[in-house]
């Protein structure tokens, strides 16, 4: 197939009509599949044919709520609705009922499509759930390639940087730099070879947006990247993706193959002279490759440390020519805003802050998933309207933002509108949309110690202040968290903070203190609890458990003696069971053993 | 040119200079660990950050060039809060460290010990036991990596891989696992393509990599009745041993240096530049009858750097027909002594010990490099080189004031050297040497302007045509291994092309691993810089410019040895005591 | 491994500027690890230094310098796994196959590692086998998973 002209795009953006009357849709993300989503996929395509039925099985992306995975979306009789939670068995319902008789399943959990996603607002999301990934006509039906040929045959790369500037788009990996300026830089360095990168290595252990765009709607960031090296004026793109994503590996290469067979990549796209080409690069496992530099060095095929900036890679990015860095999410709003326009986009969210954040809600909230809000949306509404509170009746202890380079947000601010600004206040920052909601039963100092845990372990090695900072604050929390810790490590704690914040090369270590100092502000007395009172009070921190034999309820069965692998039970049944704390590792074997629940921890 | 201000003071700089740089300008020294001058800035320890004023980020000012944005900023480099920041991270960095300065090899001219010191650390606060990521490593016996005291600056790995084109050392590992070390677990230097040429000693800041010490088994030959001790200095040594007692780069000890090894008991002092003188009688009538009659391959490429040796073995192993088969000054001064001063002297050859002092780290591997280096007798024709940092300590140890000794004379009959043979201690000296002899011995005329400034400096690539007879003499210069890459992949071309004599890149080349020659050796004083290496390099000049005879050939000894032992240049005597072969070498052994 | 596959794979990117990354991704994709012998072929074919090939290998916790076992099992511990309890999921797997986190069960059936967030958080905790996900993983369910494999 050659280079698809302007008449054949608009045919199949009129050819899905008939198509789109019935379907199915499985929302076949990495976390659908894993919840069983090929299997029910393969199931309805088989049985419908089995039965004669005349529907369009299909796949999509990830739908967002994935919490109710497996996900089966079904258009037929005059109904559309979302069924949940979907078995094979439940998935021959939906075959017999919905689809050959035209009503919902009774009985089961099925939202209604018009329903769905309440105070969203999905725009980077827009196609997920909707668009088969894996087909190009599907994107092209609903709009996809309209702006790029729009732009590319009416416009100007000034056009394209106007239309973002009004939009106020700010990048979404982290910092919230405004794309536009960006994209200016870019546009104004003079080179012979310019680069734009999407940045698909998502590190932020708890976000999970960037995956599912490139599972489920790859053009979408396929298109921005193009609109983005028209405007700078680079000819050569390049996807830095995780290599712990195949399934996202695997839809977006399909779709740059399919752009390739369509002449959308190549040369003279859409006969604007324009010509650009798109390379898919792998990443290996190393967080720090989020930073720009470190980026630049590993598309470069070397180790991913960060180095000193300026030069920016706007003025000299990988193999030394400019190259402008975004986003996946950015990407994606970028083709938004430009089929929908700047002003559109601009409306929405705070001054300072336009347009939609993608969070993944996760943790220990009832519906976890994928949730995309207006800037400006506080986080009450998120976690409890949106996703429905903590789960299992617990208490609100805090949510993280900004993953390991973020903070905490505590009760009392839950009603602080979403901006990058309004967290940057509280001490955390917007991140990649990492929201990670924790309850009672979480130990702040433990996650503060899982944060920086992660940071080390992902430090590159190179600075100092990062390297050792963050290996001695580490070694300072596990003192405290078993229970070994003094009043002088908070200080110490907030020194090495201080030297890493001003000091080391790049945002993985300036920011990797920030978990340690947002816990310390808003719960120091947790920290004091763990040093002099020598207690946790999530009971997470094993090494300063007790347990303890409640002797009304011990029946002197032996039991928990039998099960301790250190011997630290001693009594018979003659006299009293105890436990020698000195002894006890806090294995916990007692307290499963007993079958009268006379063993507690406290 | 830009202006800005560092704590106020106006200063104007290029466009690109860095804050470290500009700060210099107007006499601040912005503390700084991990940067040196002959390397590109690594940014690694995070020391020298300075503010900007407006701005609430800091930067380090060893990597932040001053661009036109910079215009009209100022940088603020010491106020409390940067002083505390720095002391933290030093802090840090030392709790990372052994507590092991006495018994270090940098004890005193540690770059973090006078930090330290400078810092008033009293304490260290983060301090945590058992700092160890991996064991030592002196498998090579001239250079020894201690890994514990590594704090990661850098600068031996883009020494070794990007001034060196070596690749021996590289960072293994991630995050507080990184290590320096060659490509591979368990993997020893010696099994590496390390070409011992030192560069990484001469860098590191702390005690991390060193030079394997030979101190001990010198104190034990010296005192040891049945043997006769001889030595020989390296031309480098004599203009850079001055620093090791507070002079400046450059002055001349040599007289000094004969009198000081009299002191410590060496039963002969000789000059490696005699030898030199040698050399350039071999080499050069091996080129005259390459150049001439053709009876080997051009261009000839000289041979004297055992670094270069090890390296062409390892990694241009096709040029070998190309290289000088003379060897180099510090095996010809070997091989004599053992057979020609031996005989003189009545002296049996194995109770003969040379030792000698060399700028240079890779010279302790030469001296065992195969069975050429035992071409007089069946012991090593040297048998134990030491470093001038080496040297420098054991002249303290012995308590000899060298700067208050009297001038003395080497020893004949190895003893007397020309201009020509002194130069040979810096990146172009060889190929003058050489010219001067070669210019006279094939026009049989006198040559005049005995300076030939194209090859002189430290660029690392030098190139000049020299007319010989009416012949255009291509000639060109490298030091720093890291530039070999250009001429090797001209000379590969060329022969590629079909080895036509008339567009034939260059006739001679002459190739030194490190940058500005021996002057800056791999085993020199610390702190070499270009500034440090022109001083050091003018002394050697001055040398040259003072001394009686300016052409090697002229050198009555060297004729003397000519007249009585060993007949003509390229004789056979020559060849099996002053010639060597090639091998071509696995760049890992495992 | 025949030598003609890295040959191959040289082919293939050597005149990619910078693709050493997706080289040795290709080489362990079929191998399984990057062997020292096949790392410098590589290095001689793509006409990098093996230094440089080290350097990245060590630095980047995909590539892997000895044989993987068999099946290897990936707990997450990315922050939503963490708070869901992928740590007793960790100590269960240590416990059933007697490994270490990043070894190899004696048998080489088994590997156990832990790796950093998956991109699953909503079905935390998560466990990988091979390309398989298994969601919301419970200590109980272990012995399960390891018996598919066994």
């Amino acid at each position: 197939m050659g280079i698809i002209q302007k008449e054949e795009l608009e045919k199949i953006q009129g050819s899905m009509d008939d198509k789109e009357s019935t379907w199915i849709k499985v929302g076949m993300a990495t976390c659908g599949i894993a919840a069983g989503a090929d299997k029910i996929f393969n199931f309805l395509k088989t049985e419908a044919d089995k039965r004669g039925l005349n529907i369009d099985v299909r796949t999509t992306g990830c739908i967002g709520n994935c919490f109710a995975e497996p996900l089966v979306e079904v258009k037929a009789g005059g109904k559309q609705l979302m069924y949940t939670l979907v078995t094979e068995e439940l998935a021959s319902k939906i075959l017999d009922q919905h689809v050959a008789q035209g009503v919902a399943v009774a009985g089961s959990a099925y939202i209604d499509s018009a329903d769905l996603n309440p105070g969203q607002m999905r725009i980077a999301l827009r196609h997920c759930g909707i668009v088969d990934p894996e087909s190009i006509d599907s994107y092209i039906y609903n709009d996809g390639y309209k702006a790029l040929r729009k732009f590319l045959t009416e416009s100007s790369p000034e056009g394209v940087i106007e239309e973002l500037k009004v939009a106020g788009l700010r990048g979404r990996g982290g910092a919230g730099f405004p794309t536009f300026m960006k994209w200016t830089f870019g546009s104004r360095s003079k080179a012979d070879q310019k680069y734009i990168i999407c940045n698909a290595d998502e590190g932020d252990p708890g976000a999970y947006m960037d995956r599912s765009i490139l599972e489920g709607d790859p053009h979408a960031v396929i298109e921005g990247m193009m609109l983005g090296g028209y405007a700078i004026g680079a000819s050569k793109g390049f996807f830095y993706v995780r290599a712990e994503y195949p399934l996202a590996i695997r839809r977006l290469q399909k779709a740059l193959d399919e752009c390739k067979a369509y002449g959308i990549l190549g040369d003279n796209i859409f006969g604007s002279g324009f010509n650009f080409d798109i390379e898919i690069r792998l990443g290996a496992g190393a967080f720090v490759c989020g930073e720009e530099t470190a980026l630049i060095a590993s598309i470069e095929g070397k180790r991913g440390t960060p180095s000193p900036r300026p030069p920016f890679p706007t003025d000299s990015g990988v193999f030394g020519k400019p190259s402008v860095i975004n986003n996946v999410e950015t990407l994606s709003n970028v083709s938004a805003i430009m089929l929908k326009g700047g002003e559109w986009y601009g409306g929405i969210g705070t001054e300072k802050s336009k347009g939609t954040k993608v969070f993944a809600v996760t943790g220990k909230v009832k519906n976890a998933g994928l949730v995309e809000i207006p800037m400006g949306t506080s986080i009450r509404t998120v976690v409890y309207d949106i996703c429905g509170g903590i789960a299992n009746e617990k208490k609100y202890l805090a949510v993280q933002t900004g993953g390991p380079s973020g903070g905490v947000i505590t009760e009392d601010y839950l009603d602080t509108p979403i901006s990058y600004e309004s967290l940057g206040e509280l001490g955390s920052i917007m991140g990649s949309g990492g929201m990670i909601v924790m309850d009672e039963d979480d130990c702040i100092v433990d996650i503060a110690k899982f944060y920086l845990g992660f940071c080390v372990d992902e430090s590159c090695g190179k600075c100092s202040p990062c390297r050792i900072g963050g290996q001695r604050m580490l070694g300072i929390l596990e003192r405290i968290t078993d229970g070994q810790g003094e009043m002088d490590d908070i200080e110490q704690l907030k020194k090495i903070s201080k030297a890493m914040q001003k000091s080391a090369l790049c945002g993985l270590g300036q920011t990797a203190p920030n978990p340690v100092l947002s816990t310390l502000r808003y719960f120091e007395r947790e920290y004091i609890d763990h040093i002099e009172k020598k207690s946790c009070r999530a009971g997470v921190c094993q090494k300063l458990l007790r347990y303890k034999i409640l002797l009304d309820k011990c029946k002197k069965c032996g039991k928990c003696q039998k099960n301790c692998p250190v011997d630290a039970i001693s009594g018979d049944r003659k006299s009293e069971f105890v436990i020698d704390q000195d002894k006890c590792i806090k294995c916990g074997l007692c307290v499963t053993s007993c079958p009268f629940d006379a063993v507690i921890k406290e | 040119m830009i202006n800005v201000k560092i704590d106020g003071i106006d200063v104007q700089v290029e466009e690109g200079t860095t804050i470290l740089d500009a700060a210099k300008k107007v006499h601040v020294n912005i503390p700084t660990l991990c940067k040196h001058p002959d390397v590109k800035a690594t940014a690694a320890c995070g020391i020298c950050v300075v503010k900007i004023v407006g701005s609430p980020k800091t930067v380090r000012a060893c990597s932040t060039p001053i661009t036109k944005f910079e215009e009209g900023k100022e940088f603020i480099t010491r106020d409390a809060e940067l002083v505390d920041i720095r002391r933290t991270v030093l802090e840090l960095i030392l709790a990372d460290h052994p507590n092991e300065c006495f018994t270090c090899g940098r004890n005193n001219n540690c770059e973090l010990q006078k930090l330290a010191a400078e810092f008033g650390i009293r304490e260290i606060p983060f301090a945590q036991n058992g700092v160890d990521h991996s064991a030592d490593d002196d498998s090579t016996k001239t250079i020894k990596l201690e890994p514990n005291k590594c704090i990661k600056c850098g600068r031996c790995v883009e020494i070794c891989q990007n001034v060196q084109d070596v690749h021996a050392l590289c960072f293994i590992g991630r995050g507080y696992d990184t290590a320096i070390s060659p490509a591979g677990e368990d993997l020893s230097l010696s099994d590496s393509p390390c070409v011992r040429c030192g560069q990484c000693s001469a860098h590191c800041p702390t005690g991390a990599i060193f030079e394997h010490d030979d101190t001990k088994l010198v104190w034990n030959l010296l005192n040891d009745a049945n043997c006769y001790t001889t030595v020989q200095m390296a031309p480098a040594v004599r203009v850079a041993l001055g620093e090791a007692f507070g002079l400046a780069p450059g002055v001349n000890l040599t007289k000094k240096i004969y009198a000081a090894l009299r002191r410590l008991g060496f039963n002969a002092v000789f000059d490696t530049n005699y030898t030199a003188d040698v050399t350039i009688m071999e080499e050069g009538s091996e080129f005259i009858s390459r150049f001439t009659k053709g009876t080997a391959p051009l261009p000839l490429i000289t041979t004297c750097c055992p670094a270069w040796v090890d390296y062409m073995e390892k990694y241009a192993c096709d040029v070998m027909e190309n290289f000088s088969t003379a060897k180099s000054p510090q095996q010809m001064m070997g091989a004599l002594i053992k057979s020609y001063y031996a005989d003189n002297m009545k002296l049996e050859p194995s109770k003969i010990k040379n030792i000698s002092i060399m700028p240079c780290t890779a010279k302790k591997y030469e001296v065992q490099r195969d069975e050429h280096m035992k071409s007089a007798s069946a012991e090593q024709d040297v048998d134990i080189v030491l470093t001038t940092r080496e040297f420098s300590r054991m002249l303290k140890q012995a308590g000899i004031d060298i700067l208050s000794l009297e001038d003395e004379e080497a020893d004949s009959i190895l003893g007397q050297y020309t201009g020509a043979g002194t130069i040979f201690g810096n990146s172009g000296g060889v190929m003058e040497a050489a010219l001067r002899t070669a210019y006279e011995l094939i026009t049989e005329k006198q040559l005049d302007n005995l300076e030939f400034n194209d090859v002189r400096g430290i660029e690392g690539i030098k190139e000049a045509v020299i007319d010989i007879d009416g012949i255009g003499v291509k000639v060109a210069v490298a030091s720093g291994l890291g530039n070999v890459h250009f001429l090797l992949e001209k000379i590969r071309a060329w022969k590629e092309a079909g080895s036509n004599p008339e567009t034939i890149p260059w006739h001679f080349i002459e190739v030194m691993a490190c940058a500005g020659g021996c002057i800056a050796g791999g085993g020199q004083p610390y702190g070499v810089q270009d500034t440090k290496r022109l001083k050091r390099i003018e002394g050697l000049y001055k040398d040259d410019a003072d001394s009686e005879f300016r052409s090697s050939h002229k050198n009555p000894m060297v004729q003397k040895l000519y007249a009585e032992f060993l007949g003509a240049p390229l004789s056979e005597k020559s060849h099996h005591l002053l010639h060597t072969t090639y091998t071509c070498r696995a760049t890992y052994k495992k | 491994m025949s030598e003609i596959n890295v040959k191959e794979i040289a082919e293939k990117w050597k005149d990619v500027p910078g693709s050493l990354i997706m080289a040795l991704h290709e080489l362990q994709e079929e191998v399984g690890y990057v062997p020292r012998n096949e790392a410098m072929k590589l290095a001689t074919e793509m006409n990098v230094s093996l230094a440089r090939i080290y350097e990245v290998i060590t630095f980047y916790s995909f590539f892997k310098l000895e044989a993987p076992g068999k099946h290897k099992i990936q707990v997450c511990m990315g922050t939503a796994c963490y708070l869901k309890g992928a740590q007793s999921l960790v100590d269960e797997f240590k416990n059933q196959l007697k490994v270490d986190e990043g070894c190899t069960t004696a048998d080489g059936n088994f590997q156990l590692e832990i790796v950093r967030c998956v991109g699953c958080c909503s079905i935390a905790p998560v466990v990988v086998v091979g390309e398989k996900v298994y969601s919301k993983v419970t200590p109980d369910e272990v012995s399960a998973i390891i018996s598919e494999y066994e």
